[in-house]
């Protein structure tokens, strides 16, 4: 594969002999769909049948490695009624919040700082960049420890301040703040580098204009930068939904053992960790865990629309 | 030269401006720092507050205590995150710049509804949704446990088919095809001898993101991989679970884990920020 790279690029020698009028015409009408087979071979193995098979277990009383037996929709009848599986929807929303909103926004004021006449350009976006370049696991290691009761850097930090330590584990609140944080600290960056690549296509003519009519900067940020970079806001916001709603690695790591039940009380499961234990952990409910499943897509769907409702009137057209 | 009047001020970086960047990256870097600090410390340091900002002479300990650790199986981990990334990488590229080919450059009755196909599904998280079927599926196969389990279904990157398609209807003009067809070159020539140079640059980017995406991968190899024979990233989650008080080695593990990742950053940084920053304006 690699040598092939090697060989000189310019021009396809002439002095080929033209291939046989069969195969040109297999290698016009044939050769496309071949070149991309390989993908939706692995698409359709991969993620097209555990999609519809995950439906089709859905509507099943079944249980990993064993029977199964018809159960229409009594798994989701069963979910809607869960009060655990409400609780797994709470707390996702309840990180997603406040691992998403102070996101954007500092991603926001971080992109436009960058967008400014600097020395050492690379140098600070390599900076921003860095949390993203540190894997899920070890964020989440590092900021446990930081979270840590006793010797945590936080509590030592609020300690200062006169506030009592805070046992982040223990409270909806408190666990929801760790783990939301994870989440800001390792995206923002990346966020406000695409949000800067969107705000470096923004013509400088406009913010010339702008400022011979005496608009101040603020303005000219409000009025220009936020209204031409609503399509790349929609985009990031949706990737944060779903990045979001799907999160998983840091409540496991933070709670440590990996058990999948969130704290002593459920206090941040999410609902992936919720379908990993129904399905993996203890009662190998594949059925209901599939159900499960689906109903976070549609929590997603939700979600999505939600978001571009919002977004869309973000420095909106007033 | 002309100097443009009047000259817009909102360009200029302001003490507030450096100010912001400074915190930003300050507290980018901080966890980071803090991270290989404690890899050289004793655990009687890691209890300290404030937390030690120097390095201390432990390092070496943490790593030999790291890999007699049996439990763990970390070297075991690193090899096989290393084989499963660099596998994961050199097949996305290749799908992907053979499928960007197609869709960019060949006209082929329904490649739209197959480009939008990809598009839609780009925004389903198949890995989460899928998790059982996948497993049966792996349990059917006889793969549970094995490294095929979790390369496969990671060979499905919708992401690497989009940006080769962007970067191929970009990078390659479409007379330059034309003109190689009417020299007599055949499809797959046409895509060894002009579309793979002109793609170099793209999938170098490429390469990079899948690696750091699939050496990150957690939830599904949790699932599908046995403690002895795990990815890096289960290694620190197991080291975690049995081993969670004994802080330099965790901290060790996790900082030897981030360790090729910033290889990579240090090496190919300004490519990887070129890269993002052309994929948001092309996306």
């Amino acid at each position: 594969m690699t040598l092939q790279l090697a060989t000189p690029p310019r021009h396809a020698s002439p002095k080929r002999a033209r291939p046989g009028r069969r195969m040109s015409r297999f290698d016009l009408r044939g050769m496309p769909y071949l070149l991309v087979s390989p993908y939706f071979l692995l698409f359709a193995v991969f993620g097209i049948f555990p999609l519809l098979y995950t439906f089709w277990l859905s509507l099943y009383d079944a249980e990993l490695a064993g029977d199964r037996e018809f159960a229409g929709l009594s798994n989701y009848a069963k979910l809607i009624v869960d009060a655990d599986f409400w609780n797994a929807v709470f707390n996702t929303v309840g990180i997603f919040v406040p691992a998403t909103v102070p996101q954007i926004i500092l991603a926001l004021l971080l992109a436009n700082a960058l967008n400014k006449r600097l020395r050492g350009r690379l140098f600070w976006r390599l900076g921003v960049l860095l949390p993203m370049v540190t894997s899920v696991v070890a964020v989440a290691v590092v900021f446990s420890q930081l979270y840590s009761r006793d010797y945590g850097l936080f509590n030592w930090i609020l300690g200062l301040v006169g506030i009592e330590p805070i046992a982040w584990q223990n409270e909806k609140w408190s666990s929801w703040i760790a783990i939301a944080t994870m989440v800001d600290w390792r995206w923002t960056g990346y966020n406000a580098i695409i949000l800067l690549a969107a705000m470096q296509t923004i013509p400088k003519d406009l913010y010339e204009a702008a400022a011979i009519d005496g608009a101040s900067p603020r303005r000219q940020f409000w009025q220009i930068t936020l209204p031409m970079l609503r399509p790349t806001i929609v985009f990031v916001v949706f990737i944060s939904t779903i990045g979001g709603l799907t999160l998983f690695t840091e409540p496991v790591m933070f709670e440590g053992e990996q058990i999948m039940t969130g704290g002593t009380t459920g206090q941040y499961q999410t609902v992936a960790m919720f379908i990993v234990e129904q399905a993996f952990r203890g009662s190998f409910q594949i059925g209901y865990a599939s159900a499960a499943a689906w109903l976070l897509f549609v929590l997603i769907l939700f979600g999505t629309m939600i978001n571009y409702w919002f977004t869309r009137r973000i420095g909106g057209a007033r | 030269m002309i100097t443009r009047q009047p000259v817009n001020r909102l360009w200029d970086a302001g003490a507030l401006t450096k100010v912001v960047l400074t915190v930003a990256l300050l507290l980018s870097a901080y966890p980071v720092y803090y991270m290989f600090i404690m890899a050289t410390r004793t655990n009687d340091d890691a209890l300290d507050t404030p937390p030690p900002m120097l390095p201390g002479g432990n390092l070496g300990e943490n790593v030999e205590r790291l890999l007699s650790t049996e439990d763990a199986y970390f070297l075991t981990g690193l090899v096989n995150s290393a084989i499963v990334a660099t596998t994961v990488t050199v097949s996305v590229v290749l799908i992907s710049t053979l499928a960007g080919f197609a869709f960019a450059k060949l006209r082929f009755r329904g490649s739209k509804i197959l480009l939008g196909t990809i598009l839609v599904t780009m925004m389903v998280p198949l890995q989460q949704m899928g998790i059982v079927p996948l497993y049966e599926l792996m349990v059917t196969l006889g793969w549970t446990g094995k490294l095929q389990a979790v390369i496969l279904p990671f060979l499905v990157n919708g992401f690497g088919v989009f940006m080769m398609t962007q970067y191929a209807s970009q990078a390659v003009p479409d007379e330059l095809v034309e003109a190689a067809r009417v020299d007599g070159a055949s499809t797959l020539g046409i895509y060894r001898r002009v579309i793979l140079p002109a793609l170099r640059p793209g999938m170098a980017v490429l390469a990079l993101l899948v690696f750091m995406q699939t050496w990150n991968e957690f939830m599904w190899p949790l699932i599908v991989l046995l403690p002895e024979n795990p990815v890096v990233q289960t290694s620190i989650a197991a080291l975690n679970q049995a081993h969670g008080t004994d802080y330099v080695m965790l901290f060790t593990g996790t900082a030897a884990s981030v360790l090729p990742l910033f290889v990579v950053f240090v090496l190919f940084g300004r490519q990887i920020v070129g890269g993002l920053m052309e994929g948001a304006v092309k996306a």
